[in-house]
């Protein structure tokens, strides 16, 4: 292991290790905040962009032209995309704090999962879509039985990397008082505090990563055996 | 029954139907193939019993009713489908792949993983051993038979077959047709078969539908189709080596002298010559004191010889069943090189003699019919 050779950055290793000590409850408690804005963002991004991914699994330009609104969405900086809300969703008394941080991470979201549907549901092999067909199955138990099924993984993989990348824009959101981790990171510039800068940093690349890992066994738990390579 | 009258497809952005009014019905209970070359239409004229293609014009009937008046689901829910890229779901067990339209009928569960077990023993899989594997883990031709399986499961009167045993090598394929038409022996379904080779139709129609450019040319029995080939297309199709192919039809039995004369071990070799003379017969089969087959012996021994048949016989060198096909009785002659064979039931009987000759003299007589 490397170990840092001058006294002056291990005493500030050492700060920072007390201050992650002495405030665990605080880091917990942020954390919750945090996963409680993803996960209600990335559980309502589910609902409705599984279904939006099969439904323009029927039609080639419904796709093209749903792809690419969603993709715009993602290239808009996170920062500006609060900034728009807040005027609009002041009309309701939301302009800051949790509710548009949720919106933001959901429309965040829908890129991955849509398209992650959309291609698992038409790379889908026609040879099944058939099969299922000329058993006298109805689309929906065509969906429930053979399609959803099989398309699960690639969904997976869409949830995950909008996991990760969510984390990150939620981060941001304390900006806007939605507060979760980005609150020690925001705490730390304006104090000019490393200790929690680093702290939120650490805390919030470190629940990336659990995330991730947790969704991949997830992930291998709903996926049948028989799709498993 | 499955009865197709005037039925035409035209696909849109095509000016050429793919299938041109095709009347042709199907028997209850038969195995009607449909033949032809690639592009022909024959898929299309099977897509359109279950409507997965919808017909341009004309109409098709399942037992008395036109198809146009079910709804395509409840339609498809009593028509068995195989298709040839076997297509099983690998997400599902073979249990739950076999047991699917059950299932979405609404069987109870225990009765339809009964059903599943029972089936797989049908065509010598364990149930044990399969019944919880998934698709990827067995072979191309045990995949194939969890297709039919599937396909049967739910008990359909109707079972379309697009090429079924199409991905598979040659000695599987012709095991698996055998264990399939012993099942439907058991079964009896009426059946639409896809093929595209002359010799899997041959073996299993009752009767042969061939197409050409989506139209229907000869509608026969195997036979009739070997024999009396309606136009040019149809012997160019069934190739050069048609009468060769009629063989396989055709049983000892049908060839078969019944009932020949016969000698016994204590007959002289005189009395066996004189039989011989009488018939004019080259050789004659010794049966035992229950009509067994013991051995032969040949004119030219028993000519002149002296003393008992049972001392101067010589063993069969083979011999055939009645029930075997006239293409096994020949491939034999050939390979023993003899020109005559002893055929014996499966208790050792001796039931009469085919020889080459009386072969030949059967094929012939369907074309002098005709
Ligand atoms: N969905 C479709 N749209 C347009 N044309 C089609 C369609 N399906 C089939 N055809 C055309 O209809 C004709 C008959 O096709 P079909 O699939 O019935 O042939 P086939 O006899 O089954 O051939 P193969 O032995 O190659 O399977 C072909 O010319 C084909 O190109
Ligand atoms: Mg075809």
């Amino acid at each position: 292991m490397l170990l840092p050779k001058s006294p002056m950055t291990c005493r500030k290793i050492m700060e920072i290790l007390q201050y992650i000590i002495s405030n665990w409850a605080l880091i917990i408690s942020r954390t919750g905040e945090h996963l409680a804005i993803v996960g209600v963002a990335v559980g309502l991004a589910l609902i409705t962009g599984v279904p939006i991914g099969v439904a323009i699994s029927q039609n080639r330009r419904a796709a093209a032209v749903t792809l690419y609104a969603a993709s715009i969405l993602v290239t808009i900086p996170s920062i500006a995309l609060f900034g728009i809300m807040i005027p609009i969703l002041s009309l309701v008394g939301q302009g800051i704090g949790y509710v548009p941080a949720v919106i933001a991470v959901l429309l965040y979201s829908q890129l991955p999962i849509i398209r992650n549907t959309y291609t698992a549901i038409s790379n889908l092999d026609p040879a099944l879509r058939e099969a299922a067909r000329g058993m006298g199955l109805t689309r929906m138990q065509r969906l429930r039985e053979v399609e959803l099924p099989i398309a699960i993984p690639v969904i997976m993989v869409g949830v995950r990397m909008a996991v990760v990348m969510n984390i990150g824009v939620t981060a941001i959101a304390a900006y806007i008082g939605a507060g979760g981790l980005g609150a020690f990171i925001l705490r730390g510039i304006s104090q000019t505090d490393p200790r929690q800068l680093v702290t939120g940093a650490l805390a919030v690349s470190v629940l990336a990563i659990i995330a991730d890992f947790g969704l991949l066994g997830l992930q291998r738990l709903l996926t049948s055996p028989g799709l498993r390579k | 029954m499955i009865r197709l009258e005037h039925v035409s497809k035209t696909f849109p952005n095509s000016t050429t139907p793919a299938v041109d009014h095709v009347t042709l019905e199907v028997p209850e209970g038969e195995i009607c193939v449909l033949l032809g070359p690639s592009g022909c239409g024959k898929t299309t004229t099977m897509k359109m019993v279950n409507r997965l293609i919808e017909p341009s014009s004309g109409e098709i009937f399942i037992g008395d009713r036109n198809t146009a008046d079910y709804d395509p689901v409840q339609l498809r829910r009593t028509i068995g489908y195989v298709i040839q890229q076997i297509g099983l779901f690998p997400n599902k067990t073979i249990e739950d792949n076999i047991c699917l339209v059950p299932d979405v009928l609404g069987w109870e569960r225990s009765k339809s993983r009964a059903r599943a077990a029972e089936l797989l023993d049908m065509v010598a899989l364990d149930p044990g051993t399969f019944l919880k594997r998934y698709p990827k883990e067995l072979s191309g031709g045990q995949q194939q038979r969890i297709g039919v399986l599937r396909a049967i499961a739910a008990d359909p009167p109707v079972l379309l077959m697009d090429e079924p045993f199409g991905a598979i090598d040659p000695i599987n394929r012709e095991i698996i047709q055998d264990e399939f038409l012993k099942m439907q022996a058991r079964i009896k379904k009426t059946i639409m078969f896809v093929s595209h080779d002359i010799d899997e139709a041959v073996k299993m129609a009752d009767r042969i539908a061939i197409f050409r450019d989506g139209r229907l040319v000869q509608y026969d029995t195997p036979d009739n189709i070997l024999a009396h080939p309606a136009e040019s297309f149809v012997s160019d199709f069934v190739g050069g080596d048609r009468t060769l192919k009629r063989l396989q039809l055709l049983t000892v039995n049908d060839a078969m002298q019944h009932d020949p004369p016969r000698v016994t071990a204590e007959d002289t070799l005189e009395t066996a010559a004189a039989i011989m003379a009488e018939h004019g017969h080259q050789a004659i089969v010794i049966v035992g004191p229950r009509g067994r087959a013991r051995g032969y012996v040949q004119l030219s021994v028993a000519r002149g010889g002296k003393g008992k048949v049972g001392e101067n016989h010589e063993t069969l060198p083979t011999t055939v069943k009645p029930g075997e096909d006239l293409r096994t009785a020949v491939s034999t002659m050939f390979r023993h090189d003899v020109s005559w064979l002893a055929c014996i039931d499966d208790e050792g009987t001796f039931k009469g003699y085919v020889t080459l000759r009386s072969i030949t003299r059967l094929l012939s007589e369907a074309y002098r019919d005709g």
